[in-house]
């Protein structure tokens, strides 16, 4: 009797994930198959040959280019987490602790306002802003406190690095605002009755706590940013390819399918391994608090 | 109680305003070093609000506060001589049960080995021996404060202060704590200040209470004192249960007053037996205890030195205790009601309980009775 109450609410539970379940099958994992495939045949001349190879793979990992752009890649996206989750820190502190409660919410949403205008055009403001003829360079030679256009501020990681970090700024706001408000506040008052000053009751109470919320905050922007195409385009100028710039060009420029999935593969693969790192650190932050 | 024990905590006409609000209106108030000394009172009394501004969590708007004879105005809570157990008591979940209780010991110049020592001995001594590796969040609630208490008393702070801290537990683990408290208190001898809304708590566990309404001390005073001789009709009130009569003065002299009370007929009570530190104009009151008066059958006899007749109106039966209300011959009406006085009896073996209705007679001395005006 029990026994076949639970198979009926077992099948309700199937039926009720069974759309999503199916449409997820169809536009993520199909897709993700077939670049798996794809990246162990072999490229023909404006065609893939149905010949099992690892030569795309070998490619992969032995080309000095590849291997160049993929740590640039890695190290971009690095630099574009960390910058985002310093300054997004003392953000989602500010309104956590700083800001009235029945304000927060205001807070929050303004936050959100940069996601009312598109990415891209986000991404083409920052050229105007950063570029030769830009903002800050027409500004500064207008006050006469430079003589000619500041060149470090575009077309190179720099650019990439700003123009990143603030779009993915309210990513890692939330989560670590989220972390920062689960803080019960007499935990605080305790470190500091304890004999420690707020300094180090922050480093021994709050950033720990936080921790969960940096974690995610590291993970949601290190993911996409990784894999972002626009930017360096963009604000790179074409000149400094990252990884997903190099598969575009070898999937659709020079029509190497294979080799352009076994980049795919690859790069999914060490962005997977680092997520796995992170979240293993992750737990060991979770456990003490559930 | 020797009063020659030095001031530990002194308060000087301390103030504290949030906004409008007047949290604290001039609290005047010694504490004695190695006293266990409760703060009571009714939710918003400003009671929290006193034991924050001594841990220095609140600025105070006006006065001074003065711990060990030095003033604190400019002192914050991490230098403060004083440790604090929360009322939530705000365990680090990130830290085991031994990392909580050393917490503090963080700048304490001792070596590894010792300050281990010392987190086992406190352990050992609020009753969590061996418990040091557990994860704080696996805790029960009883076992949360224990730690609190440890990682607390671990720094042999000059003052404890303990921020309701029972009332997070059941019952029987309440009562178990408070006689733990009690010896945990003699044992250290350090200061406690209790802050607590339940009054037997508080006259179970302290050497002096302070009673505060609306951000003032109504009366400061030894449980027995509290409970037998209340300050006010307020006070009498909040502390335990209390009758009240109203009652007619009749006229005063030579320390005495002579008072006509509708159901209990004329009375003469000393000076002592008088207060006079009634604001509101309810009139003249006479108060007594349940248990001051006594329920005597139609054959017994007594030794007390007045009786009054009375109707049983209600029976409560608790077990241990039987409460009546009764309706005395000749009370005033208040509402064109007789309001009915509460008489409890402990139900000894022999004495039966009496039923609804039944005609009795009311057995009782003039020194059990306090009047109000």
């Amino acid at each position: 009797m029990a026994k076949g109450g639970l198979d009926a609410q077992a099948r309700q539970g199937y039926t009720l994930i069974a759309p999503p379940f199916l449409y997820a099958l169809l536009i993520l994992a199909a897709p993700l198959l077939t670049i798996l495939t794809y990246s162990f045949l072999t490229d023909g001349y404006l065609e893939v040959v149905r010949d099992f190879t690892w030569a795309n793979y070998v490619q992969v990992w032995t080309d000095p280019i590849v291997r160049t752009v993929m740590l640039r890649s890695l190290m971009v996206s690095a630099l574009v987490t960390l910058v985002t989750v310093l300054l997004a820190f003392p953000v989602a502190y500010y309104v956590s602790f700083l800001v009235r409660p029945e304000k927060k919410s205001l807070w929050l949403f303004l936050i959100t306002i940069p996601f009312w205008t598109s990415y891209l055009i986000r991404v083409f403001l920052w050229k105007v802003i950063l570029g030769y003829n830009g903002v800050i360079n027409s500004s500064l030679t207008g006050l006469g406190i430079i003589d000619e256009p500041l060149t470090f501020i575009l077309y190179n990681v720099n650019s990439i690095v700003i123009t990143l970090a603030h779009a993915y700024a309210p990513f890692a706001i939330l989560p670590i605002f989220v972390a920062l408000e689960k803080i019960d506040r007499s935990l605080l008052e305790a470190g500091r009755d304890l004999g420690e000053s707020r300094a180090m009751t922050f480093w021994r109470v709050t950033l720990p706590l936080a921790m969960p919320g940096v974690l995610a905050a590291v993970l949601i922007v290190f993911i996409p940013t990784i894999g972002d195409y626009v930017t360096p385009e963009l604000i790179g100028g074409g000149k400094i390819p990252m990884i997903a710039n190099l598969i575009q060009v070898q999937m659709l420029a020079l029509d190497n399918r294979p080799l352009g999935s076994a980049l795919a593969v690859t790069a999914m693969a060490i962005v997977a391994l680092v997520s796995i790192v992170f979240l293993l650190i992750n737990r060991r932050f979770l456990k003490v608090r559930s | 109680m020797t009063d020659d024990r030095k001031p530990m905590i002194e308060c000087r006409g301390v103030h504290k305003h949030y906004g409008d609000y007047h949290a604290l209106r001039g609290i005047d108030l010694t504490i004695r070093a190695g006293e266990f000394f409760s703060l009571l009172g009714p939710s918003g009394c400003g009671k929290t609000t006193l034991l924050r501004t001594i841990a220095g969590f609140e600025d105070i708007s006006d006065g001074a506060i003065l711990i060990d004879q030095k003033r604190m105005d400019e002192v914050p809570a991490n230098k403060r001589p004083t440790n604090m157990v929360f009322q939530s008591y705000a365990i680090f979940p990130h830290l085991t049960v031994a990392q909580n209780v050393a917490f503090g010991l963080r700048r304490d110049p001792r070596g590894k080995a010792e300050k281990a020592a010392l987190v086992e001995e406190a352990l050992a001594m609020v009753g969590l021996r061996g418990y040091g590796n557990r994860a704080a969040h696996a805790l029960s609630g009883g076992q949360r404060q224990r730690v609190a208490l440890a990682r607390a008393l671990i720094l042999k702070p000059k003052v404890l202060l303990l921020d309701e801290p029972l009332s997070a537990l059941d019952r029987k683990m309440r009562e178990q704590m408070q006689v733990e408290l009690i010896k945990l208190q003699r044992q250290v001898g350090i200061t406690f200040v209790l802050v607590t809304h339940d009054q037997e708590e508080a006259l179970v566990m302290s050497d002096r209470i302070a009673v505060m309404f609306e951000g003032e001390i109504a009366q400061l005073d030894g449980p027995e004192a509290l409970y037998a001789r209340p300050a006010n009709r307020r006070v009498a009130d909040f502390i335990g249960v209390m009758n009240f009569l109203p009652a007619q003065i009749l006229g005063e002299a030579g320390g005495t007053v002579t008072v006509e009370v509708p159901g209990l007929g004329i009375v003469e009570l000393p000076d002592r037996q008088v207060s006079r530190a009634n604001p509101d104009d309810a009139g003249p009151t006479i108060g007594f205890r349940p248990e001051t008066m006594t329920l005597v059958g139609p054959a017994q006899t007594h030794s007390q030195p007045r009786e009054t007749s009375a109707t049983i109106d209600e029976v409560v039966y608790y077990g241990d205790m039987t409460y009546y209300d009764l309706r005395l011959d000749g009370a005033a009406a208040v509402d064109g009601k007789a309001r009915p006085v509460r008489i409890s009896m402990r139900n000894v073996f022999g004495r039966d309980v009496q039923e609804v209705g039944t005609r009795t007679r009311l057995a009782w001395s003039p020194g059990s009775l306090v009047l109000f005006r």
